[in-house]
């Protein structure tokens, strides 16, 4: 399953560390992040739960950049 | 500007005023640098918590560590330099964070005036559409619009769904989706899609299509995702910067200890930790790749939108980069180079004149179907005359005889006329002959063909000109009639008589040839030929205005179908790249520049800032650039 959230990030490397944090969380299969549409693609594992999932990667997103957000 | 611009550029105004303002205060000691430190502080506190922050969370090379390491270090040396009796330059730090925050601040409001920008270049989203409602007109989202449902469209609004017009005539303006600026006349029965702006008359429409399925919305979907694909120059730089910053730092480590060793141990002489020390925070403040890691992803996004405000349709910034090495443009004929819809070309009469012959010629074609009697009819506008056309009867593979006031008259081709007796010659012209005989005479023939498109010569020269070694033409068509359209255009090659299955080989063909000139693009207008698309280097599909096949199947989608576009796009790509190429290397080049005046003493903290935020901005604008291309 894919889906697309919106985020705020000020800088582009910002936004490569984003990617980078998402990819590693569990339940994340693929992440995409796309900054100059400020934009967040998510796949999905199989039987993963979105929610639950977007709750780690906005926890692992905050952890490398500390003023970054993720609309859930 | 954001609520968070608004208070930054404040932030950066009070810190200068400060900073000016303190260098008139006579005060020495320890007041000075509590004095000091309200600017120093003013400034830099995010940059400081965020920098505390990345040590918790076990995140080192963070940029704003490295800010805050150097600017903390400038500071104590500052003080240490004060107690040991000279004077300390706390000015120093302040503004090395200050031209930090303004790097930054720049930078945030760059890249926000380009994403406006480019949205606003791309916004051919609807916001509502009209719905016949009991009472009236209302006004509802589009993406609750069923297919079949009937919409009002009003003069200068936007057409929010794709549909098929009941009632009404009007003009379109599509130059949000084709760039062209050329209206389009419609009226009932004709299909319009969404992204049109209707300009003067009410338009009543039937949908066909849901909203997500509609033109504009696959459009913007894939214009927003296009920049998600990165280009190899992208993955370059997210790599460079991940090596690149934890490199530098142990450099400026190795700067500040070993230097002050030998000199201490191997030399015998004094240390001076405190030069040492101030080098490698000089190398901190060089060593944050801002300039590159933003301005290479702009450049790509801002070339992407500068392509889409042309009818240009790029899938992806990697597209972008593929289509700025293409050496071969490979093409197919109808559709691209020609317009695919067979015109009457020649007229040559026998014994009657020419408009007598497209009459009666057009009379018997009244009732058929095949295509080109639908070019013979149109040649011959006023068809429905009084004439009578009796006994129309049509001979497979030969042609059609009908009575025509009573003369019988036959338009068919060579077969026919042998079955008839007539005495036919062949033509001179390329195309298809149809020949006409009345009561079993001879009376002339009228050329059907192909007719080439008004830019297609032009657009061949301006592939050369933009840097095409080899444009090829592939084509299903015979020989005689493939050669005069090369020979016409200007084509290097071409291959005719060519099934579907073969233009795939022949792409192969050229793709495994190693003297092959750069990348191979092919150029289709994506109905029967998404296989070629598929398997060239590029797939460009032209004429692709409501297509939805060829949305899909091609990497780069030109709206309209004029083939010059093919060469606009191509210098649009490489004026892109050259972009990104002239940042990368100038940021790069002043990066190395300074790192090594740093490490030898020549450059001092200013420099090294004045380096960062100076080539960031520079690389930014000239990011921007790639978003003109109107004059490509």
């Amino acid at each position: 399953m894919k889906k697309t959230y919106k985020i705020e990030v000020d800088c582009a490397n910002c936004a490569n560390e984003m990617e980078a944090a998402a990819k590693k969380t569990e339940g994340v299969k693929e992440a995409v992040v796309n900054f100059m549409t400020l934009k967040m693609k998510v796949e999905f594992e199989d039987g993963a739960d979105p929610k639950e999932v977007m709750e780690r990667v906005r926890e692992n997103c905050k952890k490398v950049e500390d003023d970054c957000e993720i609309y859930l | 500007m954001t609520q968070k611009q608004k208070k930054n550029l404040l932030r950066i105004l009070a810190t200068s005023v400060l900073m000016i303002a303190l260098a008139f205060v006579p005060v020495q000691g320890t007041v000075r640098f509590l004095l000091y430190l309200v600017p120093y502080l003013l400034i830099g506190y995010d940059i400081l918590i965020k920098a505390g922050k990345g040590i918790r969370n076990l995140r080192a090379f963070d940029e704003s560590l490295l800010m805050a390491i150097a600017t903390v270090g400038a500071m104590v040396l500052a003080v240490y330099e004060e107690h040991t009796g000279g004077e300390g330059d706390y000015v120093e730090a302040i503004a090395v964070m200050l031209f930090y925050q303004i790097g930054e601040w720049f930078q945030s409001y760059a890249v926000g005036r380009s994403r406006k920008n480019i949205s606003e270049l791309m916004d051919i989203r609807p916001d509502y559409a009209n719905v016949e409602g009991e009472g009236g007109m209302e006004q509802v989202d589009p993406d609750e619009v069923e297919v079949g449902t009937t919409i009002i469209v009003q003069p200068g609004e936007k057409i929010p769904i794709d549909g098929i017009v009941l009632e009404g005539v009007s003009t379109l303006n599509t130059s949000a989706l084709t760039g062209e600026s050329l209206p389009r006349d419609v009226g009932k029965g004709d299909e319009v899609i969404s992204g049109c702006i209707n300009l003067n008359g009410l338009l009543k429409i039937r949908t066909t299509k849901e909203f997500e399925e509609s033109t504009a919305s696959k459009i913007l979907d894939l214009v927003e995702n296009a920049s998600s694909r990165k280009s190899k120059s992208e993955d370059f730089i997210a790599r460079f910067a991940r090596v690149y910053t934890p490199a530098v730092v142990f450099a400026a480590i190795a700067l500040a200890l070993f230097p002050p060793l030998v000199q201490r141990f191997v030399m015998g002489g004094a240390p001076e930790w405190g030069t040492w020390v101030y080098r490698a925070l000089t190398f901190l403040v060089i060593s944050c790749p801002c300039a590159l890691v933003i301005s290479i992803p702009l450049s790509f996004f801002a070339g992407l939108g500068g392509a889409s405000k042309s009818g240009i349709l790029i899938k992806g910034s990697n597209y972008l980069e593929t289509l700025s090495q293409v050496g071969t443009v490979v093409m197919d004929k109808t559709g691209t180079l020609t317009k695919g819809v067979f015109d009457v070309t020649a007229v040559h009469p026998e014994t009657i004149d020419s408009t007598e012959l497209l009459h009666l010629t057009a009379h018997v074609e009244r009732y058929s179907t095949h295509p080109i009697a639908a070019s013979l009819r149109a040649a011959y506008p006023n068809e429905a005359d009084d004439c009578r056309v009796e006994q129309v009867e049509e001979i497979a593979g030969h042609g059609i005889r009908a009575m025509v006031n009573g003369k019988t008259v036959c338009v068919g081709n060579e077969k026919m006329m042998e079955a008839i007796g007539a005495k036919w010659h062949s033509c001179y012209h390329v195309g298809t002959t149809i020949h006409v005989a009345i009561d079993g005479t001879y009376v002339g023939h009228v050329i059907i063909s192909d007719v080439v498109k008004p830019h297609a010569k032009e657009a061949i020269t301006a592939m050369h000109q933009a840097g095409v070694g080899k444009a090829v033409m592939l084509t299903g068509d015979s020989g005689r009639v493939a050669e005069k359209v090369a020979e016409e255009l200007g084509l290097d090659d071409c291959f005719s008589e060519l099934l579907p299955a073969d233009k795939v080989e022949r792409v192969e063909e050229i793709l495994a040839d190693p003297g092959h000139h750069g990348k191979v693009a092919f150029v289709g207008d994506g109905i029967n030929d998404a296989p070629v698309l598929a398997r060239a280097d590029i797939g460009i599909a032209m004429g692709a205005m409501g297509s939805d096949a060829a949305i899909e199947a091609a990497d780069v989608v030109l709206m309209d179908d004029d083939p010059l576009k093919i060469s606009k796009a191509i210098r649009i790509s490489r004026k892109c790249l050259r972009i990104v190429h002239e940042n990368i290397y100038f940021a790069i080049g002043i990066k190395f520049l300074c790192l090594i005046l740093g490490a030898v003493g020549i450059a001092n903290m200013w420099l090294a800032i004045f380096a960062d935020v100076g080539v960031m901005i520079l690389a930014i604008l000239n990011a921007m650039r790639a978003l003109f291309v109107e004059k490509l």
